[in-house]
């Protein structure tokens, strides 16, 4: 029994070594052009998983997708080259962080929008609320409470 | 009269979302258009599977409405599409295949073993045309029309009510 558990537990702690073995160590003489690797393949999604980047998935597209980061970049190529010529290919679905254009103004603005018209609503109902307060109190109240604030500042 | 409307508007917010998380739950987020789509073929130099000494490109794909198949013989869903391509080859629609990181031998063999609809198979060892067409698995399948241009993309296998249902009406529509 004491056997077994040991033997798990040393897969368990072999388990992150071997997930990593799957994807390929690289070479970068620039350690500019290795950041730029590593930013733009935890930005890229991979088409085939769902919801992960090419530079964490071990599936044979973001293989070939991380392979071409790698190339483009050896040939000089911008980040936004890069990134365009994924899209070209791959469509928007590639981009964790969906550019800003016309078609994404709604995905942008919307919770920015939210939170605007939320925090008006907030401020009217505060206002409408402090209004409606104050407005009620009769002439008599409000001479009671002029007295105490009086009698107040006297101390 | 408007500040007991004002109450309705969290319910309403409320109903707005559920429409679009209930609207979620039936999206297959794997069946998501092509990049490509009214996009022109890519263009490619592959050799034949059959001939490695015959190279073609995508001048291939003008003239006709074709469906341009991706296929592997690692691929287990391509063999049960086969039936359904050989179908619609027999009903007169022009195939192309694109043999996708594959090796020859392999890919003669799982074509005579299941039979070859296509007019030609272009060999794509290294997913070249693969990767430019946005395909990330097999079987993808893309109608491109006379002018060489995409116009129709199905993702996954091709199952025997979709020849008639979709297949056949998408090649009738680009033909005219």
């Amino acid at each position: 029994m004491a056997g077994l558990i040991r033997a798990l537990l040393m897969l368990a702690l072999l388990a992150p070594a071997l997930a990593q073995a799957a994807i390929e160590v690289r070479d970068f003489d620039d350690p500019v052009m290795r950041e730029r690797f590593e930013s733009l393949t935890a930005t890229l999604r991979c088409p085939k998983c769902q919801n992960q980047a090419i530079g964490d998935s071990d599936s044979p597209i973001a293989g070939d997708m991380r392979e071409r980061v790698h190339e483009q970049l050896q040939a000089g190529r911008s980040d936004k080259e890069i990134l365009d010529f994924m899209v070209r290919r791959f469509g928007d679905y590639v981009l964790y962080n969906p550019r800003l254009e016309g078609r994404t103004l709604l995905l942008w603005g919307l919770p920015a929008a939210l939170v605007l018209g939320g925090g008006l609503l907030v401020a009217l109902l505060v206002r409408a609320r402090r209004r409606a307060s104050a407005g009620r109190l009769s002439d008599e109240e409000r001479a009671r409470l002029d007295a105490l604030l009086e009698r107040e500042d006297d101390r | 009269m408007t500040r007991r409307l004002l109450l309705l508007l969290p319910l309403a917010g409320f109903l707005v979302l559920a429409v679009f998380l209930y609207r979620g739950l039936s999206i297959d987020p794997a069946e998501r258009d092509s990049a490509l789509m009214a996009e022109p073929f890519p263009a490619f130099t592959l050799t034949t599977l059959a001939d490695p000494e015959r190279s073609l490109d995508e001048s291939l794909l003008k003239g006709r409405v074709t469906l341009v198949n991706v296929w592997g013989e690692w691929c287990p869903t391509c063999k049960q599409e086969m039936p359904q391509l050989l179908e619609l080859a027999d009903r007169g629609v022009r195939l192309v295949g694109v043999d996708y990181k594959d090796t020859r031998e392999k890919g003669r063999e799982f074509l005579s073993e299941f039979g070859n609809p296509f007019e030609v198979n272009l060999f794509d060892p290294e997913g070249s045309l693969g990767f430019d067409l946005g395909v990330y698995g097999a079987p993808e399948t893309f109608l491109v029309d006379a002018e060489g241009v995409i116009r129709y993309h199905h993702t996954g296998y091709i199952t025997p009510q979709d020849v008639e249902r979709v297949i056949l009406p998408e090649v009738a529509t680009w033909q005219d």
